[in-house]
């Protein structure tokens, strides 16, 4: 039995006491990515005495990770997130049992590792790998706490948990398709502060206990949006999508999960390659960022932000466009509608500015 | 008689605005239909809408003092 005087200050809660506790203790949560949610996740549930946690990323700790995962140290870059993060939480808590899966979850593996869980934590930073934990927490009626940042803001939900009898909300109630290529306006990576996904993984972590232990009123059927520089708070109540299918193991094995990088056939060249046809007649480089985006650049020959660009078409001349972004994703979007409504021949920059400045 | 519009996320950096107050239209679909005139780039936007805090799978009537939310997905980790 663990030293229940580690879990004092949470017991003489109301409403928590020994009972909560044994609950925490009794219980088994799967964090999907180990990142800026994931972290601050995986920390909470290893103090507050989750007993079993299973931890999944593939990824490899890199400096640039360290503004909002600081679970790692510098000295970490290159190795495993999985392996270090498991090691310091031994450290934190030997009570709690850690499950490490070193590799991305994906349609052949998440039927077995969700299913040896109670709940599972979204903390993935990707549209497939949000659905396909949507469909298998659905098909194996698991609930899942889903968190989600983009740049200052954040939404967190409590899904696949019925109440009354109707049927429980998923994701896909929300946004019932993954979204395609460009239905995404901008680069989805276009930058995160480092505090926020503290406080949305935080609030997932806060969520995991409520649910695991009854008290309070989780965020069931209802998106919480919460916006960090107005320091506001925004709740939607969810309503049920009648066209929303029920999932099945084989439509989970077959379905492609296609991610927004699909489909697409526009060049996308190098920095070097960039760099010896940006500074050629028959090239025109045209920065697809929008107004207030850092840093500012001199070499491009336009900027037409992505919002602006359906509307400013017919002002892209009869040349061969270069096209660059912050990131390189909203340039190959830029690229897909120039070539088809201009039929002009188009490059993305790979990576964007972002690989350009490296 | 207004309703007031806000827009989350990425759907900013298309309106160039967190929030606008228009005259009252008639249901959702008139007031999709004229934002997506006014910023083309929303046709081809995901999001979905809730009036009043409630989100709304289909068409829905508007009334004065009506507070319209679009919510784009978020998929940052």
């Amino acid at each position: 039995m663990a030293d229940k005087d580690r879990y004092q200050r949470q017991m003489i809660l109301p409403a928590f006491g020994l009972a909560a506790q044994e609950k925490l203790l009794a219980a088994k949560v799967l964090i999907v990515g180990m990142g800026g949610l994931g972290c601050p996740v995986l920390q909470y549930l290893v103090g507050a005495g989750v007993g079993q946690i299973g931890i999944m990323d593939a990824d490899t700790i890199s400096l640039s990770n360290l503004h909002r995962q600081l679970l790692f140290t510098e000295s970490e870059i290159g190795l495993s997130k999985v392996d270090q993060a498991a090691a310091k939480m031994r450290l934190l808590n030997a009570d709690v049992t850690i499950e490490q899966y070193p590799y991305h979850l994906n349609q052949s593996n998440a039927l077995t590792i969700i299913s040896a869980y109670d709940l599972i934590i979204d903390a993935t930073d990707n549209f497939p790998a949000k659905y396909l934990i949507n469909d298998v927490c659905v098909l194996l009626n698991k609930p899942f706490v889903f968190g989600a940042v983009s740049r200052y803001e954040g939404q967190v939900s409590v899904f696949n948990i019925a109440v009354n009898e109707e049927r429980a909300i998923n994701y896909r109630d929300l946004f019932s398709e993954v979204p395609k290529h460009g239905e995404v306006p901008s680069c989805a990576e276009a930058g995160v502060i480092g505090v926020l996904p503290g406080i949305i993984g935080a609030m997932q972590a806060a969520e995991a206990i409520k649910c695991i232990t009854g008290i309070g009123k989780p965020l069931i059927g209802r998106l919480y949006h919460y916006d960090l520089l107005q320091a506001r708070g925004f709740e939607i109540a969810i309503t049920a999508n009648t066209n929303n299918t029920p999932v099945n193991e084989k439509i989970i094995l077959e379905n492609s999960y296609v991610s927004m990088d699909d489909e697409i056939d526009i060049p996308e060249i190098t920095v070097t390659e960039f760099n010896q046809m940006r500074l050629l007649p028959e090239v025109f480089v045209l920065d697809v960022r929008e107004r207030n985006e850092y840093p500012p650049i001199d070499f491009s020959d336009a900027q037409i932000p992505m919002s602006e660009l359906q509307t400013k078409m017919h002002e892209i001349p009869e040349k061969e466009i270069c096209i660059i972004c912050h990131q390189g994703i909203r340039s190959v979007y830029a690229a897909e509608q120039i070539s088809k409504q201009r039929n002009l021949k188009v490059y993305s920059l790979k990576g964007g500015l972002t690989a350009f400045f490296k | 008689m207004a309703i007031q519009v806000y827009f989350f996320g990425s759907l900013v950096d298309i309106t160039g605005k967190p929030d606008w107050e228009l005259s009252v239209f008639t249901d959702t679909d008139s007031l999709k239909m004229y934002l997506q005139k006014e910023y083309p780039a929303l046709a081809a936007t995901k999001y979905f809408i809730a009036v009043n805090q409630k989100m709304k799978q289909t068409n829905c009537n508007l009334i004065d003092g009506d507070e319209v939310a679009l919510m784009p997905p978020f998929s940052g980790g």
